[in-house]
């Protein structure tokens, strides 16, 4: 039974491997490329949309209004990174029911990468919103003393972010294997029913503490635009 | 007992623990959460979006604790760094 795609190797030159994972992650993004440049190949304006276009502006429209229940702010700046990790992780964990396919999420390289890039993604908002001194100084708020903790926490989340999406779906394919071989005539179908449900769930989940995060290193910003509009309406 | 089958027994038993005392904490605190949950919502069924958004999020906080446990017991059975060493040197 294989833990990770990461060891499902296809060709191996020198210390360069193509294991499962490479080749499923461009899978995805080639679908998902694809698909959006066939649909928005002709787009309308008019009252006869096609149904495709229809699709897609349902998809970004939700993402669009969730990113700003959660953050309070314009979207249109989060919406190209969070929508496009919510729709990779998402399509992602959808594929894994056809047969043959090995989630790329289900490896924990895929899932630190990601990871990694909302660590990168949080500090590049702040700045870009409130300035490099402004968002340093969160990190020593509300004394100095809570530097380590701040920093500490700030590794910790990400961490959690991979880990919880890599045994998520690791878990689910796992279970299902396993049920294979116990029981495998109507269970594993059942069990794959719940691991569409918690996939998405899972793609919901790590954009929405993605929106989160970036969100909580801007709210020094907001605050204080806050204050100054009740200071000027008092 | 050679090391190789006490290793093998302790990771068994280790895994099983591991999920097992794992899994009671987060299930009691995401029944909590549940419940506390929908009784927001029975009260105030306006605010359901909101309330339901936040309890997923918080639900996956939760969870992660768990899902540390089952990486940790996957890890026990599946690839453990022990058992490799022990079966490479008896191999070798």
């Amino acid at each position: 039974m294989q833990l990770s795609p990461d060891n499902i190797i296809y060709h191996q030159i020198g210390f360069v491997s193509l294991n499962a994972t490479i080749v499923f992650t461009w899978l995805v993004m080639a679908i998902l490329t694809a698909g959006s440049w066939l649909i928005t190949r002709r787009l309308s304006t008019g009252a006869h949309m096609p149904r495709w276009q229809n699709f897609l502006e349902s998809i970004v429209s939700m993402i669009s209004d969730q990113i700003h229940d959660v953050t309070r702010q314009e979207s249109t700046r989060f919406l190209p990174f969070l929508g496009t990790l919510f729709l990779f992780i998402a399509v992602c964990n959808l594929l894994s029911v056809v047969p043959g396919f090995h989630p790329p999420t289900g490896s924990l390289s895929t899932t630190t990468a990601l990871a990694l890039c909302v660590l990168v993604a949080v500090p590049a908002y702040g700045i870009a919103d409130s300035g490099l001194g402004a968002y340093l100084k969160n990190y020593i708020k509300p004394t100095p003393m809570m530097l380590p903790f701040n920093i500490t926490g700030e590794i910790s989340r990400t961490l959690a972010l991979a880990v919880r999406l890599f045994g998520n779906v690791m878990s689910s394919s796992m279970i299902a294997a396993i049920l294979l071989i116990i029981a495998p005539l109507i269970f594993p179908v059942i069990m794959q029913l719940l691991g569409l449900l918690t996939g998405l769930v899972q793609a919901y989940i790590f954009a929405i503490l993605a929106a989160v995060y970036i969100a909580a290193g801007l709210k020094v910003h907001e605050e204080r635009i806050h204050t100054l509009t009740t200071i000027d309406s008092e | 007992m050679d090391s190789l089958t006490c290793i093998a027994a302790a990771s068994i038993i280790s895994a099983g623990v591991c999920i097992g005392i794992g899994a009671i904490g987060p299930a009691l605190g995401e029944g909590r959460a549940l419940a506390q949950a929908l009784s927001s919502i029975a009260q105030q069924p306006d605010e359901t979006n909101s309330i339901t958004r936040t309890l997923f999020v918080g639900l996956a906080m939760v969870e992660s604790t768990a899902i540390y446990c089952f990486v940790v017991s996957m890890i026990l059975i599946f690839a453990n760094p022990f058992w490799n060493y022990f079966l490479s040197r008896t191999g070798g």
